[in-house]
């Protein structure tokens, strides 16, 4: 069985790689590529950690066959911040102690990055559905919809 | 919203808090956001080999034969591993501090005792070449009859799950098979008593299901090191299992954890760690031994069930004057932490009440169910659960508003606990008051005057005028090794040094002559007592360093 050449414009940059068949975009992403921060959770689409953009589109990655992406645009929490300088929803996750073991955080934020790439003024019940595909176990979910309210700049209900 | 209530024991706090009551940012939450906090997974080996177990599809099963031949012929197939190439093959979590006894292999070589229990490990260049040989090793197993019910496993004739302990319950202080509290005499307090409520409480397994699964990766590193990477939320006692079961100094185990993708208790286990070293130790290579989310779900260990008999003697006018307990925590099918979880449960009864007539039987029981270990609160979480049921139904007996029925038997700083110690730092009437304001829930104007410094101590704070033991359970001719001999059968060591837990009393010296139980002095009607100085640094701190499991 042979490899297959993958080339796609990962958070920016041009990268390849070689991915054996049936193997996974998630695996491809952290062993192929070196980028850790889509997580495995469960393996089974359920949970939502492994979550990046595929053309702007939230996809689990361990749903997705690696070379399936090529040609594709992929974005990840790996590539959120603009160098040094943090996206607003980074910022108001550390500010709103929206994470607390940190494993569901970037399939969060790509799935909240999701929703404000084409609804830049959610309601929190938008919220609430966009992130309901990712699992959190610590935190709750209610400090991460406040995060991801204040990320767009509005005001948060106590 | 977090409130803070400054009228509340407004005198022991001052307010020159620096961090305390102002938001702040997690120290680690810059990695967590930019998706660089270090997970075990997240680092990279050149020709890391993937670790899968091949498991029992039975509950209960002696192993006749494991044949790995046709695995070992796999694509990609470097070794496969089985009980015999574990060291020290056998371990229990907590004998690193000396209690309990060697009961749970690594790898198991002559039985089964619970569905999911592994018995050879392959190690191949792939997960799924891992996979595809777990599928070809060969087990011959003999299928045994199994018993998954608390009660049914310790009757006479049920089938020994665990070789180690015949009868199927853990002997505690190796002396007894259940743990004992005994406080005054309950029975006599229950002949007395308006009332006698009883009730029975059963909890189920939960899973701990941490987002990240529990996983080590190992590699050999310089100067006949291993380094390991890990979920563990136990670092040294990961290392010092993995020392003990590769019978390897520690100086060469170079552990590094500390980022856990969640762990509420079920990452304590140390089963990852051993088998990953033991694996690059075998191999000479980078070796990573994780379950999938679906072992995480159904071999992680969960918080134990839990059953619960509860028997309280109260008075028409609510006073609680015995309590009866008989617990059986299900295990499981090996140890791990549940012995510890008993001791500590034992040492919170009868619950944050003042009762004067204490009573408990608690069985630590082998079944051939997932084995049990930490979660949050464990040993604590159940018990509460059961009392505070138990509690709504006493209100209910004697026709009393469930708020003020905890109140009136809420204990007060100074009172004596059932395990002879003085409450203290006591707050449950004020929660109690705090909640009935919040929810709008009126109650009884001596509830509201009650407070937890105020009519506690006195005559509550004597020791029962006499307290019947009794010898039920003892275990004759069991070799309990070192741990239940250090100082004496009866002063066991805990794990926790500082846990208040003094589970076998002593008859008092003396106080032979049986006095009727009494209900101690009402608090409403109680003699002022001086109030206990109290020391205001401890006032919200664990006694217990296990606290955040």
């Amino acid at each position: 069985m042979g490899k297959t050449p993958v080339t796609l414009t990962l958070n920016k940059a041009e990268r390849a790689g070689f991915t054996d068949p049936g193997e996974n975009l998630l695996n491809f992403l952290r062993r192929g590529l070196g980028d850790l921060s889509p997580k495995y959770g469960c393996g089974q689409g359920t949970c939502g950690a492994c979550t990046v953009l595929i053309d702007g589109e939230p996809q689990l990655s361990c749903l997705v066959l690696a070379e399936t992406v090529s040609g594709k645009t992929v974005n990840t929490t790996g590539g959120l911040a603009d160098g040094a300088q943090l996206h607003a929803l980074q910022t108001a996750f550390m500010d709103g102690f929206a994470a607390q073991c940190g494993y569901c955080t970037p399939g969060m934020l790509m799935a909240a990055k999701a929703l404000l790439d084409r609804n830049p003024r959610p309601s929190r019940d938008e919220i609430a559905e966009a992130i309901s595909g990712n699992l959190c176990r610590c935190t709750g979910y209610a400090p991460i919809i406040d995060a991801i309210l204040a990320a767009t700049g509005q005001q948060v209900q106590g | 919203m977090i409130e803070f209530r400054k009228d509340l024991f407004a005198d022991e706090r001052d307010d020159t808090l620096n961090e305390v009551g102002k938001p702040t940012r997690r120290q680690d939450i810059l990695g967590h956001v930019t998706g660089r906090s270090p997970y075990f997974d997240d680092h990279l080996f050149d020709g890391l080999l993937h670790m899968r177990a091949v498991r029992s599809p039975h509950h209960h099963a002696r192993i006749r034969r494991i044949d790995t031949a046709e695995a070992e012929r796999m694509p990609g197939v470097v070794r496969v591993l089985t009980g015999k190439d574990v060291p020290q093959n056998l371990n229990t979590l907590l004998s690193l501090l000396d209690f309990g006894i060697d009961d749970e292999p690594l790898l198991s070589t002559d039985k089964v005792a619970y569905r999911g229990e592994p018995v050879a490990c392959v190690i191949a260049a792939t997960e799924l070449q891992a996979r595809d040989a777990v599928a070809k090793v060969r087990v011959d197993y003999e299928e045994l009859p199994a018993v998954f019910d608390v009660e049914e496993a310790l009757k006479p004739g049920a089938p020994t799950v665990n070789p180690v302990y015949p009868k199927n319950a853990f002997v505690y202080h190796g002396r007894y098979d259940h743990q004992k509290l005994r406080f005054g005499d309950v029975d006599a307090a229950l002949a007395q008593a308006d009332h006698v409520v009883e009730g029975r409480y059963q909890m189920s397994p939960i899973e701990q299901a941490p987002m990240e699964t529990c996983g080590a990766i190992a590699a050999p590193e310089q100067n006949d090191r291993y380094v390991c990477y890990t979920s563990t939320q136990a670092l040294f006692f990961s290392l010092g299992t993995a020392a003990k079961m590769l019978k390897m100094g520690s100086n060469r185990l170079h552990f590094i954890g500390g980022t856990v993708g969640g762990g509420f208790g079920g990452k304590v286990d140390s089963l990852h760690e051993p088998m990953a070293i033991l694996g690059a130790s075998l191999t000479g290579r980078p070796c990573k031994f994780a379950w999938d989310r679906e072992e995480e779900m159904q071999v992680g260990a969960p918080r134990g069930a839990e059953r619960w008999y509860l028997t309280d003697g109260v008075m028409n006018d609510g006073r609680i004057v015995a309590r009866k307990f008989t617990g059986y925590f299900d295990s499981g099918a090996y140890t791990r932490l549940s012995s510890y979880a008993i001791i500590k449960g034992v040492g919170h009864l009868p619950g944050p009440y003042t009762i004067p007539n204490v009573h408990a039987d608690v069985y630590c029981v082998f079944t051939n169910r997932t084995p049990a270990t930490a979660m949050r609160g464990f040993g604590i979480t159940g018990v509460d659960f059961a009392i505070e049921a138990h509690m709504d139904k006493v209100a209910e007996v004697v026709g009393m508003n469930p708020i003020d029925l905890r109140i009136l038997n809420a204990y007060r700083d100074g009172d004596m606990k059932a395990h002879r110690r003085l409450a203290k730092n006591t707050a449950l009437i004020e929660c109690c008051q705090v909640a009935a304001q919040k929810a709008g829930w009126s109650i009884a104007p001596s509830s509201q005057a009650a407070a937890s410094m105020k009519d506690g101590g006195g005559a509550r704070a004597a020791l029962p005028a006499h307290t019947v033991t009794d010898q039920k359970g003892l275990v004759e001719g069991f070799d309990s090794g070192s741990y239940a001999k250090k100082a004496g059968a009866s002063a066991p060591p805990s794990p926790s040094s500082a846990q208040p837990n003094r589970p076998t009393p002593t008859p008092t010296p003396g106080q032979a002559a049986p006095a009727p139980a009494q209900a101690r002095p009402a608090p409403q009607t109680a003699a002022s007592s001086p109030d206990q100085p109290r020391n205001k640094p401890n006032r919200f701190s664990s006694l217990s360093g296990f606290r955040r499991r």
